[in-house]
């Protein structure tokens, strides 16, 4: 997103800490060129808002109440330009250091936020790129080791569902999308499969086909379907396809 | 103390051992010696009653005498004279027994047949007592390893002491960072509110440094450590803290360790408090009953709050910190159940016996 000459810079604030906000919001009443148009207190408003509002620049808290900053981004798509807030979160840093994200950490000092927000305005006149990773492949990057997803955030419009990882059915892949499969209904996220896969748990969830990762808990059977191939029959009744491969994988971890 | 004559179970299977061993005499004096059964028995027995007491005398050569550091002819020596000496004293005795049993019916004659025998009793007793000094030496190696053992384990115990001590002395660094971004916040909204915060934040720290150093204090005081913490919270979440306390007042002199709360309560606003939108309220309660003292947190949280980024090491250390302080005595539970999540500990208290061992035990050796 671009900001044509002359117009301002169309603000919002997100963090659940009203101090912390007060801190941004002084710092930014120096700039004419910034105009606050939101403040939110938790992730769930901020994605509404957002959603609503397409705002240019977005200050995300991590640590929040409904959705962590993360998430946030996750759901917002790279849209507006982010600035990340932060008290201490080694995982999370790292992850802006290597992806060349822009991020502020509390106590916030002047002149690091001046060297920010001027990023920000480079990025939004079109003098710097987007950073280039995906926001889903930035939030896993900011995982902690060893930790993998336990929910997984949807949006709607301007409405956000939680599917958390227990019950999510099946993942299809549909060109740049996945499909989720979660209590008879069916949720879009912009996400490689792939990418999906790698944030799963991979003792509970199987890539049973180049377009299916599935729940293990769900197979109830699977069966042989032609010649070559399978396919798995889930407890609710669907039916996926799987493949040489994905069923060698379901074999080694069945056998096991 | 001798290891077998200092537990009555040790010395009864011993003897029990030398039950086949007086077979065998019985058998030799019987068959190559010329005795009857009925003699070889009642000789056989009597005397390997008393050389199994004889032979647990091996042990002090053995002792003083350590393998791995004694040269081949002090070993040879020090055991060969041992065997002769104990056979020697064995011989006697036979013979005095032959004489004593010789008056009787049925043993006419035996003290000049036992007579005929004293080399074969000889050269039996020096085995025997051989025998013993070889058990002896497993005795003492087995010995060895259980103190090796348990050298390992006090160390690991002593490793797990100072890791906790360490773990207890520090402070959230989210908590200090949080804090110290709203100070500046106030800084120019409301100056004397940022100069309150910045006293409430070095009292804490301040109490947070000394307390580490204790084994132990009274409620009361880990109390006021907590208000000094929640004071600072206070002012970052404003009303959506809410704090209720019911304790107890013949609690509050109770012993606990240091900073055995003030985590819990801090767990209870960064999992609970901060992730509800509304805020939420945190139940403190401690009473004394039978000679323990009970404390209960308790405080609301999202089910459906995000995941966090930090793993829960409060409750884990406060927990391994009272397992390793009042083993089998202290206990801790922590269980969510809707929106409310409760952690319960029991602990002795000071009149308690057990307490007042474990307190009894200079700091410096567990350090």
């Amino acid at each position: 997103m671009t900001v044509p000459e002359g117009r301002r810079i169309r603000t919002i604030l997100v963090d659940d800490e009203d101090l912390a906000r007060q801190v941004l919001r002084e710092f930014l009443s120096a700039h004419p060129e910034i105009e606050l148009v939101g403040e939110c207190a938790n992730g769930f408003e901020a994605v509404k808002f957002v959603a609503e509002r397409k705002p240019d620049l977005v200050f995300l808290d991590i640590q929040m109440p409904k959705l962590d900053g993360f998430e946030v981004l996750e759901l917002i798509g790279t849209g507006p330009a982010v600035i990340f807030v932060t008290a201490y979160d080694t995982f999370a840093i790292r992850a802006f250091e290597v992806h060349a994200v822009d991020y502020l950490l509390k106590p916030i000092g002047t002149s690091r936020f001046e060297a920010a927000l001027e990023r920000a305005k480079e990025r939004l006149s079109g003098k710097l790129p987007p950073p280039p990773l995906p926001a889903i492949e930035l939030a896993a990057a900011a995982r902690p080791p060893q930790q993998y997803l336990d929910r997984i955030p949807v949006r709607d419009g301007a409405s956000v569902f939680i599917i958390p990882v227990a019950k999510l059915d099946y993942a299809e892949a549909q060109d740049d999308y996945v499909a989720l499969a979660s209590q008879g209904k069916k949720h879009l996220k912009q996400q490689t499969i792939s990418s999906l896969e790698a944030s799963l748990d991979p003792s509970r969830f199987l890539r049973i086909h180049r377009s299916y990762v599935v729940n293990l808990e769900r197979v109830s059977k699977i069966e042989p379907y032609g010649k070559d191939s399978h396919v798995a029959i889930l407890s609710t009744g669907a039916q996926l396809p799987v493949s040489r491969a994905g069923h060698a994988r379901l074999r080694a971890f069945l056998d096991r | 103390m001798h290891p077998i004559l200092a537990q009555l179970r040790r010395l009864v299977f011993y003897l029990l051992g030398w039950i086949p061993l007086a077979g065998m005499l019985a058998y030799l004096l019987a068959v190559p010696g010329g005795l009857t059964w009925w003699q070889a028995g009642a000789v056989a027995f009597p005397l390997c009653l008393l050389y199994a007491f004889v032979c647990l005398a091996a042990w002090y050569p053995c002792l003083a005498t350590p393998l791995e550091r004694s040269s081949v002819p002090r070993f040879l020596v020090t055991h060969l004279v041992g065997a002769v000496a104990a056979s020697a004293l064995w011989l006697l005795v036979a013979r005095t027994l032959g004489r004593m049993l010789s008056a009787s019916r049925g043993f006419r004659g035996i003290d000049s047949r036992l007579s005929d025998d004293l080399p074969l009793l000889f050269g039996t007793g020096v085995l025997l007592y051989l025998l013993a000094v070889g058990f002896h030496y497993v005795l003492l190696a087995v010995e060895a390893s259980r103190q090796a053992e348990a050298r390992v384990m006090q160390a690991s115990l002593l490793a797990r002491d100072a890791e906790l001590r360490a773990l207890k002395a520090q402070v959230n660094p989210h908590f200090l960072f949080n804090s110290l971004n709203s100070i500046s916040a106030l800084t120019a909204s409301d100056p004397p509110k940022a100069r309150e915060m910045c006293v409430l934040l070095g009292d804490f720290l301040r109490r947070t440094l000394g307390l580490g150093e204790k084994p132990s204090i009274p409620l009361a005081e880990e109390m006021s450590l907590v208000h000094a913490f929640l004071a600072v919270e206070k002012i970052r979440y404003g009303d959506r803290l809410r704090m209720e306390e019911a304790i107890d007042p013949a609690a509050l002199d109770a012993e606990v360790p240091p900073l055995l709360l003030q985590p819990l309560v801090e767990n209870a606003v960064v999992h609970g408090v901060a992730n509800l939108v509304e805020g939420g309220w945190i139940r403190l309660g401690a009473q004394r009953r039978n000679g323990l003292l009970e404390i209960a947190i308790e405080n609301q949280f999202d089910p459906e709050a995000p995941p966090r980024r930090r793993s829960g090491v409060g409750l884990v250390n406060v927990r391994q910190r009272l397992e390793a302080r009042y083993p089998g005595h202290a206990s801790f539970l922590a269980a969510a159940s809707g929106d409310r999540f409760r952690v319960a500990l029991t602990l002795p208290v000071e009149s308690d016996p057990v307490r007042a061992v474990v307190r009894n035990i200079p700091q410096e050796k567990i350090l």
